[in-house]
């Protein structure tokens, strides 16, 4: 078995709309590790939960390969996919909506383990306290329903919900976008504490980069559809490359408010990802954009310690953010 | 190791104690016992089905109920008769409470069916592809657009007027307003979050509807039964009102009012009370349905 829990090639996502085809996610490729955590950055509507829904094989993918321990899972059948949920699990983003307001927490923890008969009957109740225990959710809320809980507990629900099947892999699909900071560092900190207990492997999906930095060993950053950066986690906040990438982590609020810090201001919304022009798609809100930057189909470029970048640009941006 | 448990967790949750597994009724209850109004409504209802069952007991059918009575014609409401009598001599309150196990049971069994079926077609329609719910909706649209009681008329004259044909009138003309009911209630319910979290920890198809999209849908199709059972008496009403009901001698309160409606002006009482009961049934019906739209809502808080 490879070292790579999960690789995606060129994966595609196209959704038919009325005024043409919606790239929602468009030749992206990327592996990560076992054990590790891939922070998948990007802003709002950049195919970032698509990718998440495509791995988990909610949506079916145009074209590409999403290789789970060297199995794609684009080509699986029904039943493989259903024995694929034991191993691959997701998080939601928000804790509310993805709990079924009608069944109590011990049904909703219990369910996966009834549909796989991971449990006998009698021992499912034993089953839904360890796992209660586990992700830190006191046992008296067992009978309660979700809209009794806080945002922080109903999450914890989503997690043991995810962990009760045992799996290698999560997919977090902003876990914590939607709870308060206070209770989004309880979160993060569970959600560690679970990979090194477990081993689990994340693909860490946000829009925060400050959590993303403390997450993951490795970073991708999407911008509408597309891979615009990926590197080792430290190595891209020390040698960022793409502008957007730059914008994106100038945009981190600092700690220190002595601290001066210099912020890219981005101008502009995203462009439509419908049928968007070949060429860089960041190119209409570059701060460095040229004529060469659009019309042509852009490629990775290596920068070593497998960082890469789209950017067609970047050796001079590189040179010019160096000498600065 | 673990810093996000608050080290005084684990010893607060043996003071407070677990919460007993209630289940969804008893909380529907427990909300339902506030409203002031759906507790009227369910007592009124509960005393006319209970003097309903145990009619027999109150009234004999054969003595008191269709026997007529010459000597005893259009009484007005005394101690002998309560209510009065009618234009042949009978006990109207007699008649009112033997004419309530008529309406009701059939009111209910109408809307179960109409609801089952409703219920089926719509989530077909709203579950499955765009083609077959395009389908089945037009359908029902040719429906919608036949008032209600024009179709039942039109189903029971060409059927001949019996029990059985006013059960079936009456049942298929509720039907598109479930149907649209379910299928409004399943669309917006397949897009939540948690359906595809229930996909995504394997449910299948079968289980997303029975365990996840039911449960959540049936609060609107519970009251608008309830609110249905209304209109279904009141239908039944209507169609004996014009003799394509009910037949007589046996007591239906439609029946009973288009009756005493040529002795309207010398003996007000014959029209008067089974009107009243017509109109308490579907007053307390209405009530509760307005009740039961409130209870069953979970996210109200207790």
């Amino acid at each position: 078995m490879s070292d790579n829990i999960l690789e995606v090639k060129n994966l595609i996502k196209h959704f038919k709309s009325k005024n043409g085809t919606l790239h929602a996610v468009d030749d992206v490729s990327f592996s990560i590790k076992r054990g590790q955590t891939l922070g998948l950055v990007g802003e709002s509507g950049c195919g970032k939960s698509t990718i998440g829904r495509l791995i988990l094989g909610l949506h079916q993918a145009t074209s590409g390969e999403i290789l789970f321990n060297g199995q794609d899972i684009c080509k699986m059948n029904k039943k493989q996919i259903h024995d694929l949920r034991k191993d691959l699990q997701i998080i939601f983003q928000d804790p509310f909506a993805s709990l079924n307001p009608r069944m109590s927490i011990g049904e909703i923890i219990g369910e996966p383990l009834l549909i796989y008969k991971k449990v006998k009957r009698a021992e499912l109740d034993s089953e839904v306290r360890r796992l209660m225990d586990v992700v830190g959710l006191s046992k008296r809320f067992i009978n309660s329903y979700p809209h009794e809980l806080d945002g922080g507990r109903r999450q914890r629900v989503g997690i043991a919900r995810a962990l009760s099947l045992n799996p290698q892999f999560i997919v977090c699909d902003e876990p914590v976008s939607s709870l308060d900071v206070s209770i989004q560092a309880q979160v993060l900190n569970l959600l560690k504490d679970l990979q090194a207990e477990y081993g689990l492997t994340y693909l860490f999906i946000t829009h925060d980069l400050s959590v993303v930095k403390y997450f993951s060993d490795k970073i991708a950053v999407m911008y509408l559809g597309q891979l615009v950066e990926i590197a080792e986690s430290d190595e891209l906040f020390k040698k960022t490359v793409h502008p957007y990438t730059q914008a994106l982590l100038s945009a981190i609020p600092a700690p220190n408010i002595r601290q001066k810090m210099q912020r890219v201001k981005l101008i502009g919304e995203l462009t439509s990802p419908i049928d968007p022009e070949p060429g860089c798609r960041f190119a209409k809100r570059c701060l460095y954009s040229q004529a060469q930057c659009v019309g042509q189909d852009l490629e990775f470029k290596d920068f070593g310690n497998s960082h890469f970048c789209s950017c067609c640009r970047a050796d001079e941006l590189l040179n010019t953010t160096i000498s600065q | 190791m673990n810093t996000t448990i608050i080290p005084s967790k684990n010893q607060r949750s043996e003071i407070i104690p677990e919460k007993k597994k209630k289940s969804q009724l008893v909380s529907i209850w427990k909300r339902l016992r506030k409203n002031k109004l759906a507790v009227a409504g369910l007592v009124i209802l509960t005393f006319i089905i209970l003097s309903a069952a145990f009619a027999n007991a109150l009234f004999d059918y054969n003595t008191v109920v269709i026997q007529q009575n010459a000597a005893d014609r259009l009484q007005p409401p005394s101690a002998k008769h309560w209510l009065g009598t009618d234009e042949l001599g009978r006990d109207i309150l007699a008649r009112i409470v033997h004419g309530a196990r008529v309406s009701i049971p059939i009111a209910f069994t109408t809307i179960l069916i109409a609801t089952i079926v409703g219920g089926l077609i719509g989530a077909i329609s709203g579950y499955g592809s765009k083609r077959v719910d395009n389908i089945i909706m037009r359908i029902m649209d040719i429906f919608l657009a036949i008032p209600g009681i024009l179709l039942s008329i039109a189903i029971v004259a060409a059927l001949g007027p019996s029990l059985r044909n006013l059960l079936i009138a009456i049942s298929i003309a509720n039907i598109p307003p479930f149907a649209r009911i379910v299928r409004a209630s399943v669309l917006s319910i397949r897009n939540e979050e948690f359906i595809e979290a229930a996909r995504a920890i394997g449910a299948n198809d079968l289980r997303i509807i029975f365990k996840h999209i039911i449960p959540n849908s049936m609060a609107p199709v519970i009251v608008q039964a309830t609110l249905c059972i209304a209109g279904s008496i009141l239908e039944i009403a209507a169609l004996s009102f014009i003799g394509l009901g009910i037949q007589p001698p046996a007591p239906e309160w439609g029946a009973m009012l288009s009756g005493g409606r040529q002795y309207i002006r010398y003996a007000w009482w014959i029209c008067a009370f089974p009107g009243i009961a017509i109109m308490l049934t579907i007053l307390s019906l209405n009530l509760l349905g307005d009740g039961l739209r409130d209870a069953l809502d979970p996210k109200l808080k207790n």
